[in-house]
């Protein structure tokens, strides 16, 4: 088994097909949408390979260290320029392929005029734990 | 597969009722305080016990469910107290004392709850340790419930608990903070195997028990009348239904009627508190036949009422959406002059208000807004569909 974790954007990802925002479709558009959402996570853990999955805020801020005795230097909101992460869900499957298959469903969600927003997901693999071989 | 299923025989007896178990937690737990046990210990020595009774009294309830749990819960801690060498000297002086008798009936419950919301713990201690140490629950159904890693949350509570290690048991306390904890256990709702909003209610319940104060009464009121309203405020795929467009069939008309009971009876006697003034305006709302009958203009006057206890400007911005109810959008849409724009919730309020003065163009944008802004899910959906819908709304009208 192998850990991915699926990135959503708000910003920085490459444009969908179907590139409408969310306050322009029909409300109808909007329940088929979430119904599709839902189905495809209570489907993920149905078959054991759903882990977490979390939405986000649109806003962020940079912070660094700024010294001893000093408070963290703060940048932001996030430029409209910037990548902004929307969501994210991990995901535990065999290989890599069921991983890019998933991804494939998710990013068909129906979106404006039921249609598939052929939303751009980002897939990440997790780093693996190291396990020791008898080979070693 | 070829195996037989492997169903359990039915069994006849009805599954021990936990609340009711978990009911008894602050009482056992001060028995043991009082007996000389320090409040850690004997908290762990508690839960213990609890879990025991869980699991143990289906099959065999005992006849003093009180005495046993304290019964067992010393035995525990006596047993603690052995294991650990560097608690010799206390444990000498435990074992020096009588055997325990029946539980006397004397119980601090109340003190129980000053000390687990002590000005010194953070809200998030002071919430995982009340829940625990009065409410009885284990710390993986607390950390499910706020949806944090057990070991995350045992942390926070033996950290909770060494916070107030020094602290007096019999020092009384402030009852506006455990009304603040409570109020927070309350808001967080439902999520995991527990039902927050249950236990804030049973937790409260039992503190205006033991406390006769009219804003434990308030709070207690004000939670009854929000909760019974909880079926009809989600619709079956999820989403938010607002309380003008809410089935009121499907309220709890037994919950509302106790909880107008308790805030009559506390607001008669004329020490007003922010947590009444709260119930009233849910009182309101729980009294209107239909959304169209509700009195906003007695509303607005809690509101008022409200506005003046609290100076939160938050209230200021609920109070311009019962304004625009009572005297109009116009006089809402006035009532916002002067609040700050990055109130939380107040672009949705503008939203609708503008929405009913018919300028569908401007909500439409200001929900969009909102829903940016939102801080959770459900309301950020919601607020999107609104402002899909009035722009579907406008393209068909062009």
């Amino acid at each position: 088994m192998a850990k991915y974790l699926l990135l959503k954007h708000y910003r920085g990802a490459p444009a969908p097909v179907n590139n409408v925002p969310m306050d322009r479709w029909t409300p109808d558009e909007i329940s088929a949408h979430m119904q599709y959402m839902n189905d495809f996570a209570a489907r993920l853990e149905k078959t054991g390979e759903f882990v977490d999955g979390q939405a986000l805020a649109p806003e962020g801020t940079w912070v660094r260290y700024d010294g001893e005795g000093k408070p963290p230097v703060t940048d932001g909101p996030f430029a409209e320029t910037k990548d902004l992460i929307a969501g994210w869900m991990v995901i535990d499957v065999d290989t890599y392929e069921r991983a890019v298959e998933l991804a494939g469903e998710l990013s068909a969600a129906p979106g404006a005029g039921g249609r598939p927003i052929h939303e751009w997901l980002e897939l990440r693999p997790f780093m693996g734990e190291h396990h020791p071989t008898v080979t070693e | 597969m070829d195996e037989a299923p492997t169903d359990k025989a039915p069994t006849n007896k009805a599954p021990m009722d936990e609340a009711l178990i978990r009911s008894l937690t602050p009482s056992v737990l001060t028995v043991l305080v009082r007996r000389g046990a320090d409040f850690a210990a004997a908290e762990d020595a508690v839960q213990e016990a609890l879990v025991e009774a869980v699991r143990g009294w289906a099959d065999d309830p005992p006849r003093d469910p009180k005495g046993w749990l304290v019964t067992v819960a010393w035995r525990r801690f006596l047993d603690a107290a052995r294991a650990d060498t560097a608690r010799r000297r206390r444990e000498d002086r435990v074992e020096e004392e009588p055997a325990p008798g029946p539980a006397p009936d004397v119980d601090d419950t109340l003190q129980l709850y000053f000390l687990c919301a002590h000005p010194s713990l953070t809200p998030s201690s002071a919430v995982a340790l009340t829940l625990r140490a009065v409410g009885g629950l284990t710390t993986r159904q607390i950390a499910r419930a706020y949806l944090v890693p057990e070991a995350t949350m045992a942390q926070r509570i033996s950290r909770a608990k060494r916070t107030v290690s020094g602290v007096r048991f019999d020092r009384p306390g402030d009852v506006a903070t455990v009304l603040r904890v409570l109020y927070l256990v309350f808001n967080e709702g439902y999520s995991g195997d527990v039902d927050l909003a249950a236990e804030a209610i049973r937790l409260t319940r039992q503190l205006a028990a033991s406390v006769d104060h009219p804003e434990v009464a308030g709070l207690l009121a004000l939670m009854l009348l929000h909760h019974a309203r909880r079926a009809a405020r989600t619709a079956p795929d999820g989403s938010l239904v607002p309380l003008a467009e809410q089935d009121r069939g499907r309220w709890d008309t037994a919950s509302i009627a106790e909880g107008v009971a308790i805030l009559q009876a506390a607001l008669a006697r004329d020490r007003l508190g922010e947590f009444q003034a709260q119930a009233a305006i849910a009182a309101l709302h729980a009294d209107a036949p239909t959304a169209a009958e509700t009195d906003w203009v007695q509303i607005v006057e809690w509101y008022d009422e409200l506005a003046r206890l609290t100076g939160s400007p938050v209230v200021r911005l609920n109070r311009a959406v019962a304004v625009g109810e009572a005297d109009g959008p116009r006089a809402g849409l006035a009532a916002l002059a002067g609040l700050d724009e990055a109130l939380p919730r107040y672009a949705a309020v503008a939203a609708y208000l503008h929405e009913r003065d018919g300028d569908l163009d401007r909500a439409a944008r200001l929900y969009a807004e909102a829903a940016r802004k939102a801080t959770d899910l459900a309301e950020r959906d919601h607020l999107t569909r609104r402002a899909a819908r009035l722009n579907s709304r406008r393209r068909e009208d062009r």
